[in-house]
């Protein structure tokens, strides 16, 4: 019975993870925009109130099945459609669905409309229609090709962007436009000679062998009193000479030159080779490697060549 | 069009397919370089088992052939054959594999007798670091220059990783050059060894190590492995892979694995490491005064790595009891060449005292240089990714 449950304990264990590192939790409302009157055009050159979805994994996210919704009484009133190549986001891309009430023009348009002039909810659901991914309301205030987006993809405060220079709305795109690598152009700049850099990296470096070196300094401290108080109590041995009969005495560099002396002195030579291993053999057993299994159970005749 | 200028413009057309017509001066460069690290390797018997596959690889890799013909033959034509064995470099998962065989081989039990080694190993990353400085002084980027530091490590597989990562238009220099230095330890650190160190230092006997149980050696692994990657999770690739294939080594239960991980699989993926890394340096990739400052760069790193484990141990034992003290010939061991380095703390312990065996002594720092320098390609691509 224990191994039942430590068996089922351990497949829900490794279940778990794998499942939330497979599911569409990843997902994230990332911008939208209620009125479009110069923004993003559609492929039938029409523009209408978009919304923004994100991939925040680090691995491509299918989508199809997940339901968008502006009705939370009805979680799922658009079910992105099944069989079309374009659901697959890419790891840490995004897609936009247009808003314009019009899902015969494809995958990418709902069959619902964002409402001006009034808070727009939209939620996003998942393959069951049960389970919120994510949610965000678009309030009144936001005027027409304004956009409400978050400060970064996928995560951080929503804010209202006007599209000025610092502003920008940007569908299907990243909320946050990096030019270039910010981490090595902070290098370049603060440590020019790179001496900072030498200064972090060997402490970081001294602190984890450190930690080690603790560790197992530890470790063998306590394995030696392990080992003492199991000869104390196997043999009845005073502690203080256990203390003395510690398992430095016990080295097998000892044993093998020991052994190897003994080996001299029987003189056993004959004509080997000169080279002596003194080797431990273990003989596991292991059904892959037994003959028993690649054996036929009624062996058949064989002929002798 | 008559049947003889048929057979003529086919043949005319082969002509321009073939490398004799399109061979440049480059290609003769590197064909020499690569029989060069052939003629090493076989003749001098310097690391065979890197350079013969690397030699031979610069050799199908500067083969000068008619890229435009669309052939998909070149190591980098997406689809071509080659190309898809380089992956595992450009993406970087040879490595890890390699430190997967590296722990299965590895017997860590050096270390695990006496943890103040490890120190060692973390002292010798200086090497790294005063690299990365002399890179950035040189006008690399710091990216640049990280890649090309861990040179230093003595590592070539944390090379390769590293330089994947951060630089990979550098990575064929970076590889060649870090192997290449490797191979060249045994010239490189005798005479800093002697320089750093008196007589009386050379002779200092250490204390033999305490035998190590099974449970330490299976604790280890596990432990180590949680601890450096909690510190430095960047390199979970290379320290978890390294610590799992010594765990499947001193578990006792997966010897088959472990056996597997250490011989077939190592062997396998340093064939094809090495023919990929060799072929990818091709002429217009490597023959620029970059990789002349690489390989300056890369002895800078050996000379650093190997003197400031030299002088670390010296320091340490300043606050070592008497009895206690460590021969500062082992500190070089602290670069990750296992076990080349360790050899060369015994031999010279050798010289000046026929009795003082350092080996195992020198597999402590050797293997946490290993464990060092992987670390350090953890911090780097933390730090520069």
């Amino acid at each position: 019975m224990k191994k039942i449950i430590s068996t089922i304990a351990l497949a829900l264990a490794l279940a778990v993870p794998s499942v939330s590192a497979q599911s569409r939790d990843a997902l994230r409302i990332n911008e939208v925009m209620v009125v479009n009157d110069n923004s993003l055009v559609d492929e039938y050159g029409n523009q209408s109130a978009w919304i923004e979805l994100f991939n925040t994994n680090f691995a491509p996210l299918e989508i199809s099945k997940v339901f968008i919704t502006n009705d939370p009484s009805n979680p799922t009133l658009y079910p992105i459609p099944l069989g079309d190549v374009n659901t697959k986001i890419p790891k840490r891309q995004h897609v936009v669905f247009f808003a314009d009430g019009e899902p015969n023009k494809g995958t990418f348009h709902t069959n619902f409309v964002l409402v001006p002039g009034q808070d727009n909810w939209i939620g996003v659901y998942d393959a069951d229609g049960k389970t919120l991914i994510d949610e965000v309301t678009i309030p009144a205030s936001v005027l027409p090709n304004q956009s409400w987006a978050r400060t970064a993809d996928g995560t951080g405060e929503w804010a209202l962007r006007t599209g000025g220079d610092n502003d920008y709305i940007t569908p299907s795109s990243a909320n946050v436009i990096r030019d270039g690598n910010s981490k090595i152009q902070m290098f370049a700049d603060k440590d020019e000679n790179g001496f900072g850099m030498t200064l972090m990296a060997m402490c970081i470096v001294f602190s984890a062998l450190l930690l080690l070196c603790l560790c197992f300094y530890g470790i063998g401290k306590i394995g030696s009193l392990i080992s003492r108080i199991n000869k104390r109590n196997a043999h009845g041995v005073a502690p203080e000479e256990a203390h003395v009969s510690t398992i430095e005495h016990d080295s097998g560099e000892e044993i093998a030159a020991i052994a190897m002396a003994l080996y001299e002195h029987l003189n056993a030579h004959d004509t080997e080779n000169t080279v002596l291993t003194i080797n431990k053999v273990k003989r596991a057993y292991s059904p892959w490697s037994s003959k028993i299994y690649g054996l036929r159970e009624v062996p058949g005749h064989t002929h002798a060549k | 069009m008559s049947f003889g200028d048929f057979i003529y413009n086919n043949l005319l057309e082969f002509w321009q397919l073939t490398g004799f017509a399109n061979a440049q001066f480059g290609n003769f460069v590197m064909l020499a370089v690569g029989l060069f690290f052939i003629w090493l390797a076989i003749k001098k018997n310097f690391e065979p088992m890197l350079l013969v596959p690397i030699g031979f690889g610069i050799l199908i890799g500067n083969i000068p052939f008619n890229a435009s013909a669309g052939l998909e033959i070149g190591i980098y034509e997406e689809g071509s054959v080659l190309n898809i064995l380089y992956n595992g470099v450009a993406a970087g998962w040879y490595p890890p594999l390699i430190f997967l065989g590296i722990g299965a081989m590895t017997d860590f039990s050096a270390l695990i007798a006496n943890p103040k080694l490890m120190l060692i190993g973390a002292a010798a990353q200086f090497g790294i670091f005063g690299a990365y400085m002399v890179a950035l002084a040189i006008g690399f980027t710091p990216d640049q220059a990280g890649a090309i530091a861990i040179i230093g490590g003595a590592d070539g597989p944390t090379a390769i990783f590293l330089s994947s990562k951060l630089a990979p238009n550098l990575m064929g220099a970076i590889a060649v050059s870090a192997y290449s230095y490797m191979a060249l330890v045994p010239v490189i650190q005798p005479p800093l060894m002697r320089l750093f160190t008196t007589k009386k230092e050379r002779l200092i006997k250490m204390k033999p190590a305490r035998a190590v149980s099974q449970n330490e050696k299976i604790i280890f692994p596990i432990v180590g492995m949680l601890l450096t990657c909690f510190v430095v999770p960047s390199g979970i690739p290379l320290l978890g892979m390294l610590f799992f294939g010594n765990l499947l080594r001193e578990c006792g239960v997966t010897n088959r694995l472990a056996k597997t991980a250490s011989n077939a699989m190592t062997d396998i993926v340093t064939i094809l490491l090495g023919m990929t890394v060799g072929a990818s340096t091709q002429a217009s990739q490597f023959l620029t005064p970059q990789t002349i400052f690489i390989f300056f760069l890369g002895f800078m790193a050996f000379v650093i790595a190997s003197s400031s484990g030299v002088l670390f141990v010296k320091l340490f034992n300043l606050l070592l009891p008497k009895d206690k003290k460590i021969n500062p010939l082992i500190g070089n061991a602290g670069v990750s060449a296992v076990p080349m380095s360790a050899r060369i703390s015994n031999n010279l312990g050798l010289e000046y005292d026929p009795s003082n065996y350092l080996l195992m002594h020198a597999m402590g720092p050797n293997v946490a240089g290993v464990i060092g320098s992987a670390v350090a390609a953890g911090v780097l691509l933390g730090f520069l990714a």
